[in-house]
């Protein structure tokens, strides 16, 4: 095959495979936003109803149970990880830590990037019944919070790392101590810092795993920190395997909210980032 | 010499134990004026930067430097004290090779160091942001977008920002290292002419690949070949008569060709520059 073939062969599959990304995601959402959007031009209250009493059965009443479960647990669990990952994160970097440790602590984290989220959920539940307690609230936010730590501590890290060393020189250089630095440092890499908190945000409210064994799949409006609640994602499961054709159209306008959520969450994050990225160095 | 030392170092040795060991400064012994403008000139690798940058123990934040001897703020030791790190920064400041504003308004790239340093009221701060602004010529460039960030500036305006954050932490020693070299020619000047300004008030320690720019600037001059000091000089003398065989050399060298400021030439080996003293002969 001739040089120019080669290229053009290999053009034609690189456009190829960005069309069929960007096909499966519009279909995707699409279908969502049409099915979903369907049922809210019937009954636009279904997001903002309690579920009645039998609602898995009559599909009776809204979800409104969810939606809150999911802002009850994913917000406070993306608080807590915010703050673990970014002490970590600059616990990581070499004002702190000699390369050495970083890279074994980077291991672990690889290892807790890639431990499938229902392995979190078990943990906590073995916890939940050491300690005698009953799936609730409290312990759905532990379980996503441990889910979102080492994804946003890798991006945090990331973003750390690709802030100019000049920063911290100045910073050092203008007799600040290691504190004052790493919050210039931080706010060097916000923009970074930002996606990262994104990221684990969306991650940590689509997921379902972690939450099945530990806030439970509740059908009632979340009572409190130590009642069982449900958030989208296992609503959604539920729903689409339910007996009644009206709930299981109830799964498309919940993952409607689930996916306009998280859409807004990526533009709003884009927004924030290019907001900071002004004051970026170099940026 | 009779002047008052700011600064001085004594038998400064440094060593860097990364993969390979490299000593970067071989018990170096040196005193550097109150308010005057010391220039440390050298071909690249000779330890220039170090010796800059341990004056404030700033070298201490990359891992793998080692150091023995001592450095002397006035009396007081640098190394051997019981007074924080931040605090010996603070006396004596530092100003990056590459302008590099803090990620924060023009406004607060000035007030950081006040800030850290000391409570201020707004009215405080706004006097010395306006002050130190104008120190280094940049008043009347960005008074009127005080809150802009510092990265919208150009190169050069961020450099004089750079001095005058440096200048607001009343540092007692000012360090640049290479202040000018990222710069374009006028912008340059215009950071040339800032630090002629103000070295009557500060002293100023400076690291410069260039020798015209050493000539025009410096009061006095030490040259660094390999880790070693060579000769330290009034900047007169020491153009004119230099006292070592390697400095007359290097002297020799860099004036009779006309080197640029970026040129790649003036930062290679050690060992070309002296090839090119011999052929320039």
């Amino acid at each position: 095959m001739d040089r120019y073939t080669e290229q053009r062969l290999f053009g034609l599959l690189a456009r190829a495979s960005a069309a069929l990304i960007i096909a499966v995601l519009l279909l995707v959402v699409g279908v969502t936003l049409y099915r979903g959007g369907r049922v809210f031009l019937t009954d636009p209250t279904v997001a903002i109803t309690p579920p009645g009493s039998r609602y898995m059965l009559d599909g009776g009443g809204g979800f409104l149970h969810a939606v809150l479960g999911s802002i009850f647990i994913v917000v406070p669990a993306t608080v807590i990880a915010t703050i673990m990952s970014l002490s970590t994160a600059v616990f990581l970097q070499s004002d702190y830590s000699s390369e050495r440790t970083s890279d074994v602590i980077n291991m672990f984290l690889n290892v807790l990037w890639g431990t499938p989220p229902i392995v979190y959920g078990v943990f906590v539940l073995t916890v939940i019944i050491a300690v005698g307690a009953q799936t609730s609230l409290i312990f759905g936010v532990v379980a996503i919070a441990i889910f979102q730590y080492p994804i946003m501590t890798r991006y945090a890290d990331e973003a750390l790392r690709s802030a100019p060393d000049a920063v911290k020189e100045a910073s050092y250089g203008l007799g600040a101590t290691r504190f004052e630095t790493a919050r210039v440092t931080v706010r060097a890499a916000l923009p970074g810092v930002i996606a990262g908190i994104i990221m684990g945000f969306a991650r940590g409210i689509g997921d379902a795993a972690t939450v099945l064994f530990t806030a439970g799949r509740s059908t009632q409006m979340p009572g409190g920190p130590f009642e069982p609640a449900t958030t989208l994602p296992i609503l959604i499961f539920e729903q689409a395997a339910s007996f009644n054709a009206e709930v299981r159209s109830h799964a498309y306008a919940a993952s409607f909210v689930l996916i306009v959520a998280v859409l807004a969450l990526i533009v709003a994050s884009k927004l924030l980032a290019g907001r900071y990225a002004r004051f970026t160095p170099g940026g | 010499m009779t002047h008052d030392i700011a600064l001085r170092t004594e038998d400064l040795e440094v060593t860097y134990t990364g993969n390979r060991e490299v000593t970067a400064l071989n018990g170096v012994s040196v005193d550097f004026a109150a308010n005057k403008l010391t220039a440390i000139i050298g071909p690249s690798g000779c330890g220039k930067s170090t010796l800059l940058k341990s004056l404030n123990r700033l070298h201490e934040i990359q891992p793998n430097a080692e150091i023995s001897g001592d450095v002397y703020l006035g009396d007081e030791s640098v190394y051997d004290t019981d007074e924080p790190l931040p605090e010996i920064r603070r006396r004596v400041g530092y100003v990056p090779q590459k302008p590099t504003p803090l990620p924060v308004s023009i406004y607060n790239n000035v007030a950081y160091g006040p800030k850290i340093h000391g409570d201020h009221s707004k009215a405080e701060l706004d006097d010395i942001v306006e002050t130190q602004l104008r120190k280094v010529n940049l008043w009347e460039e960005v008074n009127d977008r005080l809150d802009a960030p510092g990265a919208e500036l150009s190169t050069g305006q961020i450099q004089r920002l750079c001095l005058a954050r440096s200048l607001a932490a009343e540092p007692e020693v000012l360090l640049c290292d290479e202040v000018t070299s990222a710069l374009d020619p006028i912008s340059a000047e215009q950071v040339e002419e800032t630090l002629a300004d103000l070295k009557s008030e500060y002293t100023i320690v400076m690291v410069t690949h260039s020798m015209e720019q050493a000539k025009r600037l410096a009061d006095d001059v030490v040259f660094l070949y390999l880790g070693d000091l060579v000769e330290r000089n009034d900047a007169r003398s020491f153009f004119e008569n230099p006292q070592n065989e390697r400095t007359r050399e290097f002297v020799k060298g860099h004036t009779a060709v006309e080197y640029d400021d970026a040129d790649g030439a003036d930062e290679s080996e050690p060992e070309s520059t002296t090839a090119q003293t011999v052929s320039a002969e």
